[in-house]
């Protein structure tokens, strides 16, 4: 009964942390997808062999993915806690959080993007210049559509390493689910709130993971 | 219409040089179906990937239609390339587009407006039976359809020339035989010089004018198709043309015989006359077919047969040269005295 009636009392809290949750993983995914799916494909398009092969443009490019991807992100979240200030004019808060989680999200998905671009049958791409197109042409409608299975797949991990990532930026106050548990669970010792974050977290992660097996299914024209 | 002049390709690695192309000079002409024959390695397909530049050939010069390819950048380059229409082993079509989609991609990059790419793209379903498999995805099509789709792709900015990288060594013989249907038919219609490469001598009898064999990325014979196959001169073209015109005989069954075997070659006309009867009609011999064969190659006859020949030495002999008088090509295979 003690049970129930804690988590009764707590709903409100549970659900604010929820869609803090989904806001900060939603604003890093919007980012991922708009900066770091044209990393992806320039990685891809300068490699060695490839139409727009650019040893320099690929070296330096691979270079800050992995100096980024190398950091963890507990401290890539306290060390870009000025550019956070800089953005968003605080250092807590969902919003802020985005910030950080953004940064991570980026390099993340743009080597998802690059593996699944080299699942691509290098023969179509060769086909596609034999036919006279431009590398825009062969980028938008052979690169992108090609892999568009595990560009689906590739969001859906980056997806669930966020919503990891996002409980993480509770430590500096970030908000959301992981906030929640610290909070309570952590510092008050509070085992009821602690469970529940964490079956909330499953849960959420078990949606993403079918959502996206799903889509990525939908799309496979292979 | 496509000029090879000292085409040289050297694909370096860390460790060593290998030769794809080693100084090959070909010259096709226009509405010519030239086949470059070779076994895997022998730099067949190197060869055809630089003709339009897919492979960058260390030195020398590719000129199709007058222009020189190899002095060609960017933009220059892929507008070349419009041009010249080129198919696949493995079709290479893009999976995540329809058949409709994939053809009019080709058109896209020739700049042409929706309307218009859309006018071309259902005379192309026409002209390779598609039709009906216009919105299919290539998952969903045969061997033969997919190439099929490849050819329309290849056609669509109306090319000069038409490169075919092993069109068919992924296709079972008989839809083989209606893909290279379809290329003579187009071959024919449109006027368009194809250029193909494959291990497959049946291929070339099919469909080629001219034909160069390749061994070690060097062209070491070229010429006719006719004219090779019915005079090879070097050991690897004897080898491609026996595997369609098997001659040999079971050396048990020519040691068992008492004549004189004899193996004729009739070509072009004489293989339609009737240089046999008028054989046994002026000489007192006995002929017994033991292995023949007549091939059509490009619509002319080449007979071979194996026969043996009995009766008085003599008469034998004035026969084997009645034949080699009329075909020039007689070989005593095994001779009884």
């Amino acid at each position: 009964m003690m049970l129930l009636e804690s988590l009764v009392q707590l709903m409100p809290d549970i659900n604010k942390a929820f869609f803090e949750t989904l806001y900060m993983v939603g604003i890093s995914l919007l980012v991922a997808i708009v900066l770091g799916l044209p990393l992806g494909v320039l990685l891809f398009v300068t490699d060695k062999g490839l139409f727009l092969e650019n040893s320099v443009v690929k070296g330096v490019a691979g270079w800050i993915v992995n100096l980024i991807r190398s950091i963890p992100y507990i401290i890539l979240l306290v060390a870009l806690l000025p550019l956070t200030n800089l953005l968003t004019g605080t250092t807590i808060g969902p919003t802020a959080a985005s910030v950080s989680l953004s940064v991570a999200a980026i390099p993340f998905f743009a080597r998802m993007v690059e593996t699944s671009m080299r699942e691509i049958d290098k023969g179509v791409i060769e086909s596609a210049i034999a036919v006279g197109a431009t590398s825009w042409m062969i980028i938008k409608d052979v690169l992108l559509p090609e892999a568009k299975p595990g560009l689906v797949q590739g969001l859906t991990i980056t997806t669930i390493s966020l919503v990891g990532y996002s409980a993480m930026a509770g430590i500096v106050g970030g908000g959301g689910i992981g906030d929640l548990a610290i909070r309570f669970g952590y510092y008050r010792y509070d085992n009821t709130v602690m469970i529940t974050t964490v079956v909330v977290l499953i849960l959420l992660v078990q949606v993403i993971q079918l959502a996206g097996d799903s889509i990525s299914k939908k799309v496979d024209k292979r | 219409m496509i000029e090879v002049n000292n085409l040289v390709k050297v694909y370096r690695s860390k460790k060593k040089e290998i030769v794809g192309v080693n100084n090959v000079s070909l010259n096709v002409k226009e509405g010519e179906i030239y086949g470059i024959i070779g076994y895997s390695g022998a730099g067949k397909s190197s060869l055809i990937r630089c003709l339009n530049l897919l492979e960058k050939p260390t030195s020398g010069h590719v000129k199709i239609d007058g222009v020189d390819l190899t002095t060609l950048k960017g933009d220059g380059l892929r507008k070349a390339r419009l041009k010249i229409g080129m198919i696949f082993q493995h079709f290479h079509l893009v999976s995540s587009k329809t058949v409709y989609e994939n053809i009019a991609f080709a058109l896209k990059a020739a700049g042409k407006t929706k309307a218009k790419a859309n006018k071309r793209v259902l005379e192309l379903l026409d002209l390779v039976d598609l039709t009906d498999k216009k919105d299919q995805y290539p998952a969903q099509l045969s061997g033969g359809q997919k190439q099929r789709v490849g050819i329309a792709r290849a056609l669509a900015n109306n090319p000069k020339v038409l490169l075919c990288d092993e069109a068919t060594s992924a296709l079972d013989p008989s839809t083989t035989k209606s893909i290279l249907n379809l290329l003579k038919d187009i071959n024919k219609k449109l006027g368009l010089t194809i250029v193909l490469i494959t291990h497959e001598m049946e291929v070339v009898k099919e469909i080629c004018h001219k034909i160069a064999v390749m061994q070690n990325g060097e062209v070491i014979e070229e010429g006719e198709v006719y004219e090779i196959f019915s005079n090879p001169k070097k050991p690897l073209t004897r080898d491609f043309i026996n595997s369609i015109l098997q001659f040999d005989l079971p050396e048990q069954l020519i040691e068992k015989r008492k004549g004189t075997i004899i193996k004729i070659q009739f070509k072009g006309e004489i293989a339609e006359e009737s240089v046999v009867s008028e054989l046994f009609q002026r000489y007192q011999v006995k002929g017994n077919i033991l292995h023949g064969k007549i091939e059509y190659i490009q619509d002319t006859p080449l007979g071979i047969f194996i026969m043996e020949l009995t009766g008085e030495a003599s008469e034998v002999k004035k026969a084997i040269d009645y034949i080699t008088s009329k075909t020039r090509s007689l070989e005593v295979v095994h001779d009884a005295a």
